[in-house]
């Protein structure tokens, strides 16, 4: 049997050592008529059974690996540098708990302050924690922290229908018991935001590159949202920030988002990791775990958890947040991503992904039955003007978009762009492609002829 | 022993990620939204891997050693779970293809699911939630769901007993709903009187009550059955805190002991890895009444599109789901290395872990109870806690023993938790230790509690042997300095 | 454990003091030692206003986050801003220079039922 080391010497060493005659005697204190139940599971594998049977489910997938792929919303095919990898394989790295003894985890907490840094640096903001879940649940946290903010006395969010809809339903769903009004993406928002703004909104929430792809000047935005005294969420794309302006400079007071494409690869939905970064100002009210740098009883350097009485396991029903272990293995990976890609390498990540999404963009725009759309209010009048876009495009397609993929994926083993009408009803036949540094110039002259076949 | 960070190691120019040169035409850039400056570190390769190197070198993993953490069950981590979770078949799969081509990531979040409501005893499984605290959030908003759901509205109170983790406050007060506190009687269970006091009190206003089982204290409640019927009677729910389920793997099942709800610490019970501070993953098991509530979606197998061949597996929502709780579906990453772990083990390994993880503790609690006071004379389960404090060494504190095992080559055990213990030392072995290593520990302790008479000194200047000395937390606080900024010109 | 000669105190360790017709509050030195070194106090805002015994701040080191709770009820006049850069003037001078808030209070009689000195050093002997 794996993992446990005892001998039979050994348990009755300890057995007569503890008092008792046997293990069974241990667990008295069950009641009876439910100790010891028969589990019906599989009967166990040695090491090299389990991998045989691990590869041959993974050898069912095919993936992002086995053809090109131009799908994102959210989770993105990036490039993933070898060294990340080497060091998420370190045990001294993957096995350390929450380094509540600072002595002996100085490995993580210098390594997470430096992440924090460079979060800082990639969002124009002054603090940055050490990660939550993931990009929804940092942007749940956001709107908590606004909440505080204002001292419980506002009540009302106000977000753009163009925010990742898994992002807004995770919202909701945290803010369920809060009595709160979430409003602006309903109907897919036909309102204009700012309009819904006045002095019981907490924030408003909007994305960059939004959940179209596009990029839109935050300044007016926040602007407005100050004029309230409301505060700005921004949800950024960390890849995105590698050529962009930051949230930071156009005056927003939180951004989130998810740093997935930093190094934790797509591994169908997680582990991936939020990022959650504000100003000083609002650094109490941000919840989550902090490094702060100190030094020892020698004068040396070093760093701690600090801040911690904000959280669960000092202020319990007080806390900013129930959030305990986070994602700090995922953090290390993104911090050694920006380490490694460092102050050119991002930019030019960036600038990969821009010139290649729009070279796509143009070639399938010139596609007949393809159109290439900003957006359309009635499904049928597609919009001339494109607002300046990032990595993602909208298309509007000739026939289903599910017909499309499944052609796609058949025909030519290419995994195609996701289908909006899935979130949008206006947005019926409108597919999101995806086109990264990871996206070689043949293959998207592949997904051109591709798509010329289907259009014919 | 210090490192330079990142950014001191920077150095114009350098880079260390190679890129293809551009391959389509150039396009004009947006004007007014291009950032002028990225303050990023610039290194080589080499720079980056002995930077990391030697951050590595700083810190101490179940890898090292032995690292007795109550209630954070840090077990051995397999390598075999590393290796499956790293399969391209797994690592590639974006979330939103079509199903067809995940079957075999499907395929396992199934099994697990199964597999998890065997172990547990319950009707339903969510994998979304991300980690334990999650869990609980998702659990507490269920119970609430459940009686909005039957028009009942107006139960606000949710019960914690005062030993319990201080999520379970918190989760409660993320909810929208109100704690009230239950003391813990002389022997470590949950005080019947007032607890039926409390429901009494409350009667009508009853959402239902947390519980940790066994306890942070490392005890099986004695009355568990009375708590449980008495919650009921009043018309309230059982949430289940699965943190310390390292002791009931085929010893018994919470969902036959009544719990609605339940997460599960897969980085705990289920050996993957604690990472430096996650990630975990907080899966949630449901019994028939609440299952219905799940989040999702969850994994089902889709009748209609499966045949002879196989099952077909496919992403189904519940019915009155509270909703999603983060995006996507999970962890998966993490997943695969329980459904790995569960595999390798199968029910009688299962079994033999809480079989041993109880063992080891008592046995440890046997060695060390003569001279630290265990304040609750009982058998324990897969932990105990003990005081850390001396009547002859009066200014010797827990923290001062905690520090003190790091220059004998010791993680520390937790400290200060729970709040009804003075000076409390939490210690968990976990099964994965052997004999001599609990001994080794066991002698250190001792020895330490003679060095709290013979030489406190040696206690309140430790750790001696570490990367760094001990470390001024009021500065941290006071002087917040959350990251590095060039110096000023 | 020092007191302040013309302080009243509540059970929940704040002290208040009449100052022409405002009340000044902040905690005792009980308090601040329980508390260690001070790192951080929330104050509210001048104009706010509570009942006696709400909530009005948190007072954090680096073992404990507590609330603070009102005396007396009334509206605010004044909050300490030195506190903000040096908290650690809660330890050093509980009752002078780590005064917290200053109030109107809205019932002068809620002065007259907090304890005395005498009464709040039995209070605490008995409590440990």
């Amino acid at each position: 049997m794996p993992y446990v080391p005892h001998s039979d010497e050994d348990r009755k060493t300890m057995l007569a050592a503890i008092g008792v005659r046997s293990v069974e005697e241990l667990f008295e204190d069950i009641p009876a008529h439910v100790r010891f139940p028969e589990l019906n599971l599989p009967p166990a594998l040695s090491e090299m059974e389990v991998r045989w049977e691990l590869e041959m489910l993974a050898g069912a997938d095919f993936t992002t690996a086995d053809g090109p792929c131009f799908l994102g919303a959210g989770a993105y095919h990036h490039f993933v540098p070898a060294v990340v990898d080497a060091f998420l394989r370190r045990g001294e790295f993957y096995t350390a708990y929450t380094p509540y003894q600072p002595e002996i985890s100085q490995g993580t907490l210098q390594a997470i302050f430096e992440y924090q840094t460079m979060i800082c640096a990639l969002t124009g903001m002054e603090a940055s924690n050490a990660s939550h879940y993931d990009g929804a649940t940092a942007t749940a946290e956001a709107v908590i922290t606004a909440i505080n903010v204002h001292r419980l006395k506002r009540r009302k969010v106000v977000v753009s229908p163009y925010v990742h809809p898994e992002y807004r339903a995770v919202v909701r769903t945290y803010t369920q018991g809060m009595g709160l009004t979430v409003v602006g993406d309903e109907n897919s928002g036909s309102a204009v935001l700012t309009d819904l703004l006045d002095d019981e909104t907490a924030c408003l929430i909007v994305q960059y590159p939004d959940f179209l792809g596009r990029i839109e000047d935050l300044g007016p935005l926040a602007e407005a949202a100050h004029a309230v005294g409301a505060l700005l969420v921004v949800v950024a794309d960390p890849i995105a920030l590698g050529l962009l302006k930051s949230p930071g400079q156009f005056g927003a007071d939180v951004v989130v988002g998810d740093g997935q494409g930093m190094g934790a690869g797509l591994n169908f939905g997680g582990p991936y990791l939020g990022f959650f970064a504000t100003r000083m100002e609002y650094v109490r009210k941000m919840a989550g775990r902090l490094v702060g740098q100190t030094v020892d009883t020698e004068g040396q350097r070093g760093f701690v958890l600090t801040l911690s009485t904000r959280e669960q396991h000092i202020r319990r029903e007080k806390a900013t947040s129930n959030i305990c272990t986070n994602q700090g293995l995922v953090a290390l990976a993104a911090a050694i991503y920006m380490a490694t890609l460092g102050r050119c390498g991002m930019r030019r990540v960036a600038e990969l992904c821009y010139h290649k999404a729009h070279y796509a963009r143009q070639r399938i725009g010139a596609i007949n039955g393809f159109s290439v759309v900003d957006e359309a209010d009635d499904g049928r009048t597609p919009v001339r003007y494109i607002r300046p876009f990032f990595k993602e495009f909208v298309v509007h397609c000739p026939r289903p978009v599910k017909e499309i993929n499944d052609y796609l994926l058949h025909e030519w083993e290419i995994i195609g762009g996701y289908d909006l009408g899935r979130d949008y009803p206006h947005l019926q036949g409108h597919m999101l492609l995806c086109v990264t540094e990871m996206n070689p110039r043949e293959e998207i002259d592949m997904l051109v002829e591709a798509l010329e076949e289907v259009a014919s | 022993m210090t490192e330079p960070l990142i950014y001191e190691l920077s150095r114009p120019g350098r880079c260390a990620a190679t890129l293809p040169d551009l391959d389509v035409p150039r396009a004009e850039l947006p004007e007014g939204l291009v950032r002028e400056d990225l303050p990023l570190p610039e290194v080589s390769e080499p720079d980056v891997v002995r930077h990391y190197t030697h951050l590595s070198q700083m810190n101490y993993g179940v890898d090292t050693g032995f690292y007795p953490l109550g209630s954070c069950t840090m077990k051995y981590n397999p390598k075999i779970n590393e290796e499956m979770a790293r399969l391209p078949g797994f690592v590639h799969l974006h979330p939103y293809q079509d199903e067809e081509t995940a079957q075999g990531a499907l395929c396992l979040m199934y099994h697990l699911q199964e597999f998890l409501k065997e172990i547990g005893g319950f009707a339903g499984v969510s994998l979304q939630p991300a980690a334990g605290a999650h869990g609980e959030l998702t659990g507490v908003l269920m119970m609430r769901a459940y009686h909005l759901d039957r028009g009942d509205a107006g139960r606000d109170v949710i019960l914690v007993p005062d030993s319990a983790h201080g999520t379970n406050p918190a989760t409660t007060s993320m909810s929208g709903l109100r704690v009230v506190e239950i003391p813990s009687d002389e022997r470590g269970n949950v005080d019947r009187g007032a607890l039926e006091a409390a429901c009494r009190e409350h009667s009508g206003h009853l959402v239902g009550m947390m519980l940790t089982n066994p306890n942070t204290l490392g005890l099986f409640d004695e009355h568990l059955e009375e708590v449980t019927g008495l919650v009921y009677q009043y018309g309230g729910l059982m949430y289940g805190d699965g943190a310390n389920m390292n002791a009931l793997l085929g010893i018994a099942r919470l969902g036959d002991l009544g719990f609605d709800v339940l997460h599960y610490n897969l980085h705990k019970t289920f050996s993957t890895p604690h990472g430096g501070g996650g990630p975990g993953s907080g899966p949630v098991g449901a019994s028939v009444r609440l299952a219905d509530f799940l989040p999702g979606p969850v994994v089902a197998i889709d009748r209609e599109r499966s045949s002879d061949e196989g099952d077909f597996y496919t992403f189904v929502d519940l019915p009155k789901s509270i909703g999603r709780v983060k995006s996507f579906y999970g962890h998966f990453g993490i997943l695969v290395r329980a459904y790995t772990y569960i595999r390798m083990l199968g029910a009688a390994g299962l079994r033999r872990v809480s079989e041993y993880a109880v063992l080891n503790a008592n046995y440890l609690m046997s060695r060390i109870k003569g001279t630290y006071r265990v304040p609750y004379e009982r058998i324990c389960m897969h932990e105990f806690v003990c005081e850390g404090r001396f009547a002859d060494a009066p200014d010797v504190r827990a923290l001062d023993v905690a520090k003190r095992l790091i220059d004998y080559g010791y993680h520390p055990p937790t400290n200060y938790f729970p709040l009804i213990v003075h000076e409390a030392l939490m210690i968990e072995p976990t099964e994965t230790e052997s004999k001599e290593t609990l001994d080794g520990f066991a002698e250190a302790l001792l020895h330490i509690a003679d060095e709290a008479r013979t030489a406190p000194a040696l206690l309140h200047e430790a750790p001696h042997r570490a990367p760094v000395r001990r470390l001024d937390e009021v500065r941290a606080a006071k002087d917040l300095i959350l990251r590095w900024q060039p110096k000023q010109q | 454990m020092k007191l302040d000669p013309v302080a009243r105190y509540a059970r929940s360790h704040e002290w208040a003091r009449q100052d022409g017709n405002e009340i000044v509050c902040g905690i005792t030195d009980h308090a601040q030692e329980s508390l260690s070194d001070v790192v951080y106090v929330e104050l509210p805002e001048v104009g706010d206003t509570f009942d006696k015994e709400d909530t009005f701040g948190v007072v954090e080191s680096v073992k404990a986050a507590s609330d603070l709770y009102i005396p007396v009820g009334g509206e605010i006049s004044a909050v300490n801003e030195a506190l903000e850069d040096t908290p650690e003037l809660v330890n050093q001078d509980p009752y002078g220079k780590g005064w917290m808030v200053r109030l109107r209070p809205s019932d002068p009689a809620e002065f007259d039922d907090l304890m005395d000195g005498a009464a709040y050093e039995a209070f605490v002997a008995e409590e440990s």
